[in-house]
Parts: C-alpha cells; sequence; structure tokens
C-alpha cells in the first residue's frame, strides 16, 4: 500500500472519485494548473480536462451557489474554497440554500455535493487564513460536516462524502496536510460518516478531538502515559451528525473526560460533547469535565502557537481530570 | 452614460510637473528595493510572506500621488508602497513585516497588511473585495461630515469578482460617494488570468453597469495613471460622484513569495510585459527631459537600499508582542471571560513552560 501524506489522499480521493462517476467534477480558485494553493487537487486538470477541473472567478458566494445548481440538475460538484475562512462569504449559499433545499423542497429537490476546504492554524495565516469555523456550521441542521485527521480517513471519507446524498462540508486540517502519513489504499473504498476512530485506548481519561488536534492529544497522551495516566483518545472524524452514541460509550469508559479542539471555547463543538455527556451520562462522571480550546479572540498570528492548545495545556486538563 | 475610456487632454491641473515625476520616480524606485529586501528577508526565514508590487510601482504610486493629503486610500495586499509615500515611517512598514512589538497592529496581521492612520491608510483584512464598501460608506461619512476628502478604493482584478466590488460599486453610484475606484489590473488573481475573471471586455466596462464614468489606463505609466486618478478625484470633490480607474499593469513576480507562477503563464508574457517596465519608462523619461542625470538611478538605489537596511538592522532587533496581547483589543476592554482564559493559560505556562512556535509555512 502506498504512503502518502494527507494531502496527497486526498488527491487521491477526488482523483479516484473523478475516475468511477463522470458527474463528478471539482472547481474553484487556482484548483486548475496551479494544482490548488495546497497541491491538493494536482493533476486533476490535465488528467480530467478543464470541462472537470476548472478555476472560478473570485467568488466564493458563486461557487457554492453554482454548485448548489449543478449538484440540483445531475452533477456532483466538489468545490474548493481557498481556506474555511473564506467559506464566510459563501455563508449565505451554503448556510440557507444548500443545507434547507432538500426540507424545503419537500425532498423533491436535493444538493448532494462537497465543499472541502482546508481549517485551522499552523501556519502563519493570521486571521483570515488560520480559523476553525466549524461550529457556525455544526449549527446548521441539513448540513453535513467531516473533518479527516489521517491519510486513510481523508481519502475514504472524501469518497463517502461525494456519494452522500446531502452536502457535505469537508474540512481538512492545514496543519497535518504534509505532516502526517500513512498507508492509503489504491482504488475505491469509503470510511462511513458519523462514526468516530478509536485512535488509541486508555483506562483513565477519555480525550475527545478532531483535526489537527489528533496529533496534539497523541503526544499530550505519551506523556500522561509516562506519569502513569491511561488515555483513551477518540477523533469524532465526522462532526454533524455527531456518532453520539459512540461518545457516549467511551466517556463512560473511563468516566473523566477532556474536550480538546482549536476553535475558541464560547459555543464551540466541545460544549455539544460536554453537554451530551452531562445529559446522558453524568451518572458516569467521577470529574467535572475539562475543554481545551482556543481563546475567545480572533486569531492571532505571531503568538498562534500560543493561541493553539500545545500538548503541554492538553496534559495539564488531563492531569486535572484524573486526579480529581 | 458616459463611457470614456481616453485619458488624452486631461486638464492642466491633473498632470504632474516635472518634479512630482521626479519624486515619483524616487518614491517607484524605492518600492522596488525594499520588495528586494524583504523577498531576501523572506528567503533567510525572517519574515513570513512578501507580496510584491514589482512591476507594478507605476501603477499603486502613480495612482496614488494625486490623492491629497487629507483624502484616505483604501488598499488591498500591494499599496504599501503607497502608504508609505503618504507618510507611513520606514520603521513602521518594516515593523510590520515582521509583526513586531513596533507594529502599530501589534504583529496581529500577515505581513504586507500595513496600515497607518496619520495619512488615513486603514489595513486591509485579506478577505478579497471587502474594503470596497468600506470605502463607500467612509466616504459617504466624509460628504455627511461636511468634508471634502474623497476616498481612494484600491483592489485588484479578481476583486471585481468579489461581493464587495457589486455591493461597493452599486451604493457608491447611487449615492455619488465622493470616491475614485481604483482597480489594479494586473493580469492576475493567484494562477486565475484577468480574461477569465470577467467576459467583459475591460474592467472598466463594469462602470456602466453602475453609472460610474470608467477610464482605462496604461498602468505601466506612472504619471498616466497619477491623471487619471486626479480627474477622478476633482469630479468627486465638485460632487459628482465615483470614478472607476482601472489601470492595466502585470505583476511581474509569484502572487506571493510562496507562489511558483511557471505553473499557470508562459515566460514569453512574463518577457513581453518586462519590456515595459515602468520605472524604465519613467527613467528614460526623466532622462530626455534633463531632470535625471545620467547614472543618477543606481545611485539612488544604493542610497535607498542602505536606507532601508539601516532599518532593517533595527527592526531584527525588537521585541515580539507580549503575551497578555493575546486577549487585548478584542473589544474596548478585556472581559471577565477572557481575563479568566489568559490567567488559566498564564498559570499552565508557569508550571510547565511556554508552548514553541510550530514550522508551518505559509503557502500562497
Ligand atoms: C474572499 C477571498 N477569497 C480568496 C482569497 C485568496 N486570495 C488571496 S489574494 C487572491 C487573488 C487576488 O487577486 P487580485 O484581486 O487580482 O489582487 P492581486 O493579488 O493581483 O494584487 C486570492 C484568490 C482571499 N484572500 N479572500
Ligand atoms: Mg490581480
Amino acid at each position: 500500500m502506498p504512503e502518502l501524506t494527507l494531502v496527497q489522499a486526498v488527491n487521491d480521493g477526488l482523483k479516484t472519485a473523478m475516475r468511477a462517476d463522470d458527474s463528478v467534477l471539482v472547481f474553484g480558485e487556482d484548483v486548475g494548473p496551479k494544482g490548488g494553493v495546497f497541491l491538493a487537487t494536482e493533476g486533476l486538470t490535465s488528467e480530467f480536462g478543464k470541462e472537470r477541473c476548472f478555476d472560478t472567478p473570485l467568488s466564493e458566494d458563486g461557487i457554492v451557489g453554482t454548485a448548489v445548481g449543478m449538484a440540483m440538475n445531475g452533477l456532483r460538484p466538489v468545490a474548493e474554497i481557498l481556506f474555511q475562512d473564506f467559506n464566510f462569504p459563501a455563508f449565505d449559499q451554503i448556510v440557507s440554500e444548500a443545507a434547507k433545499l432538500r426540507y424545503r423542497s419537500g425532498g423533491q429537490y436535493t444538493a448532494p455535493m462537497v465543499i472541502r476546504t482546508p481549517f485551522g492554524g499552523g501556519i502563519r495565516g493570521g486571521l483570515y487564513h488560520s480559523q476553525s469555523g466549524e461550529a457556525y456550521f455544526t449549527h446548521t441542521a441539513g448540513l453535513k460536516v467531516v473533518v479527516p485527521s489521517t491519510p486513510y480517513d481523508a481519502k475514504g471519507l472524501l469518497i463517502a462524502s461525494i456519494n452522500d446524498p446531502d452536502p457535505v462540508l469537508f474540512l481538512e486540517p492545514k496543519a497535518l496536510y504534509r505532516s502526517v502519513k500513512g498507508e492509503v489504499p489504491e482504488g475505491e473504498y469509503s470510511v462511513d460518516l458519523s462514526t468516530l476512530r478509536s485512535v488509541r485506548s486508555g483506562d483513565d481519561v477519555t480525550l475527545f478531538c478532531y483535526g489537527a488536534m489528533v496529533t496534539v492529544a497523541e503526544k499530550a497522551a505519551d506523556q500522561a502515559q509516562a506519569k502513569g495516566i491511561g488515555v483513551n483518545i477518540v477523533d469524532l472524524r465526522t462532526l454533524l451528525p455527531l456518532d453520539e452514541e459512540g461518545v457516549l460509550e467511551h466517556a463512560k469508559r473511563t468516566g473523566r473526560v477532556v474536550v480538546l479542539h482549536e476553535a475558541p471555547r464560547f459555543c464551540g463543538f466541545g460544549a455539544e460533547i460536554s453537554a451530551l455527556i452531562a445529559e446522558r451520562a453524568i451518572e458516569y462522571m467521577e470529574a467535572p469535565i475539562a475543554r481545551v480550546t482556543g481563546f475567545d479572540t480572533p486569531f492571532p498570528n505571531t503568538l498562534e502557537h500560543h493561541y493553539l492548545p500545545d500538548p503541554r495545556r492538553v496534559l495539564d486538563a488531563i492531569e486535572h481530570v484524573a486526579n480529581y | 452614460m458616459s463611457h470614456d475610456r481616453s485619458t488624452t487632454a486631461a486638464p492642466a491641473a491633473t498632470t504632474l510637473d516635472a518634479a512630482g515625476r521626479r519624486e515619483l520616480f524616487v518614491h517607484m524606485l524605492r518600492l522596488r528595493c525594499l520588495d528586494e529586501r524583504m523577498l531576501k528577508l523572506q528567503r533567510a526565514g525572517r519574515i513570513g510572506f512578501v507580496g510584491t508590487a514589482r512591476g507594478l510601482e507605476g501603477a499603486i504610486l502613480g495612482a496614488a500621488s494625486a490623492l491629497a493629503p487629507r483624502d484616505w486610500l483604501w488598499s488591498g495586499l500591494r499599496e504599501g508602497g503607497a502608504a508609505l509615500m503618504r507618510g507611513l515611517p520606514l520603521a513602521e512598514y518594516i515593523a510590520q513585516m515582521y509583526c513586531n512589538a513596533n507594529d502599530t497592529a501589534k504583529g496581529r496581521q500577515m505581513c504586507n497588511h500595513f496600515q497607518h492612520k496619520g495619512s488615513h491608510y486603514p489595513s486591509w483584512s485579506s478577505v478579497i473585495g471587502t474594503q470596497i464598501p468600506h470605502g463607500v460608506g467612509a466616504a459617504f461619512a466624509e460628504r455627511a461630515r461636511g468634508s471634502d476628502a474623497v476616498h481612494a478604493i484600491f483592489f485588484g482584478d479578481g476583486a471585481t469578482s468579489s461581493n464587495g466590488f457589486h455591493a461597493g460599486l452599486n451604493f457608491a453610484g447611487v449615492w455619488k460617494a465622493p470616491c475614485v475606484f481604483v482597480c489594479i489590473d494586473n493580469g492576475w488573481a493567484i494562477s486565475v488570468a484577468s480574461s477569465a475573471q470577467t467576459a467583459a471586455r475591460s474592467f472598466a466596462d463594469k462602470g456602466i453597469a453602475y453609472g460610474i464614468p470608467a477610464l482605462q489606463v496604461d498602468g505601466n505609466d506612472a504619471p498616466a495613471c497619477h491623471e487619471a486618478v486626479a480627474q477622478g478625484l476633482l469630479r468627486a470633490r465638485a460632487g459628482e460622484g465615483p470614478t472607476l480607474v482601472v489601470l492595466e499593469t502585470y505583476r511581474m513576480l509569484g502572487h506571493s513569495s510562496s507562489d511558483d507562477p511557471t505553473k499557470y503563464r508562459s515566460d514569453e508574457e512574463v518577457e513581453r510585459w518586462a519590456k515595459r517596465d515602468p520605472i524604465d519608462a519613467l527613467e528614460r523619461e526623466l532622462l530626455a527631459s534633463g531632470n535625471l542625470a545620467e547614472g543618477e538611478r543606481a545611485e539612488l538605489v544604493s542610497q535607498l537600499t542602505a536606507e532601508i537596511d539601516a532599518v532593517i538592522h533595527e527592526q531584527e532587533a525588537a521585541a515580539p508582542m507580549a503575551l497578555r496581547t493575546l486577549v487585548e483589543d478584542v473589544y474596548a476592554e478585556v472581559p471577565q471571560h477572557l481575563r479568566l482564559q489568559y490567567n488559566h493559560f498564564h498559570d499552565v505556562v508557569q508550571r510547565r513552560g511556554e508552548a514553541l512556535p510550530g514550522d508551518g509555512a505559509f503557502p500562497l
């Protein structure tokens, strides 16, 4: 099996889906000859032609809006938005149109489409190339929100998202694009949406995370292990619809929970995990649920490594919860 | 509706005199030297990112040179040289590139996001086209406050596809807002050619739809850029409303220090434009009119570079931003919940040490 980086796995996933189904097409800003700012779409125009992989004018609203129309009329658009931050100019098309089409038409019209977009910090991109806006979108019924953290999942979840009958926002952790490598099967396979992944098991504390925070969690867990604390790491990988039963099962297993994300804390996704456990598994809890998150501030630039949760802050929360 | 695409027969008041042309030439040279220095610093890993103005000096500075000190300049990625020309201290320019403690924006924005309140130059957010309606609103406010200052709103060819462009021009047309739209059509929006951005013959055509007169100008002819914008300013100050000025030029280097333009454009195209370099063109004109001496350009370059190097040296030594700035300026006062978040963070730092910078690099 070839070893691929996460961004290569995305590229492989796109090619695999495009080979399997002529109605799949990829478009956005700089996805054509340049092959994408992060090279996720490299080689697509040369293999599939500029009818199936092409650059658009500089309008995210236009990209997502036309994707909705294409999806309503028999195509399977995979739109790329250069950075998650630039989904906001398309917010209306995502939240009010793509997400609500099935509901408002009584199921007569649907938008089976994918919006792929790099998200999160770690590249010194400042306020507008670093945000983790997942909570804006997980508050949107009708949308699916998927976040891979390994090359295997990136390809498998992407193919599942492209084949899904509903619109999917596919958030690619840019900090992991080239920093993680893993075995990726050739050809078509998929990873079911709405299933979490057990990264490693441990008996003492369950650590829920996703995206680039999975690698931070692993480092913190190594350090905790050295201190005799076993950490059970869970990669949520689909945020909406969430694998709620899986979350509850893992939370009950240790009775001690830390939730980790790089997005701001207030009304962040961690609040949902925390509330879910509080509502349905509080009697299993032996310690308060702890959250490790970004600050409730805009994303900084030079101080980004202080803003982003790092293994120190995660370990601190793990120890706090373990020793409670 | 008039749609004048020519710039001939400009009123005398709008043409740049010999002294003005020479001054403009020096500003253009400074900007080029500065870009070269910044690229070097980027390659050496001292700063993160550079979006250069190489090839655009005539368009950016020619256009900006028409503004009065009381006018505002709304910028995109590449107008930093205009801020410098209009009063941004070189030290602040370079501090912004280092994003250090001397940066007036406290290192919060990426490189190439300059601001200078003293000369009415707000920084660009990063989100393409968003400054366009801001400039229109500020122009509206200018008139409401009884001032005759005009707002020059700069943006690129790519930005003409943004929502901000359409909303901004439409509102400005309806309101007859005292502003001048300056579209720097440099041929490319990262890897997307201007010809793929619109089916219109020229971006100037877009003025028609909004009832805004438009001028299309050779953006490598710096004095012509000055004239066109000066005409727009006259109209705006006379209460006649906005003008769209499209400056046709060419982005000679990659989109930024991280972009490889050979993947999407031909060497021949670049060479064709290299022959039309705006600095060379103005130099020839100044030499011919006796306003520049043989060999003076080289002298100016070494003088300007020395000035720049001295400031770089100074800024290299500046401190990074203090950690507490993480939670400042989010609101007028730091709210209680942020105080608590910071205190907890500070406590972890005290007990376990500071986080280390990552090694991620900006890709675009
Ligand atoms: C809303 C939004 N979409 C995408 C980007 C990424 N991006 C940064 S610069 C750029 C191209 C801008 O082209 P243009 O307006 O012509 O300005 P130029 O870079 O040529 O000066 C793009 C697509 C962005 N910053 N904002
Ligand atoms: Mg451009």
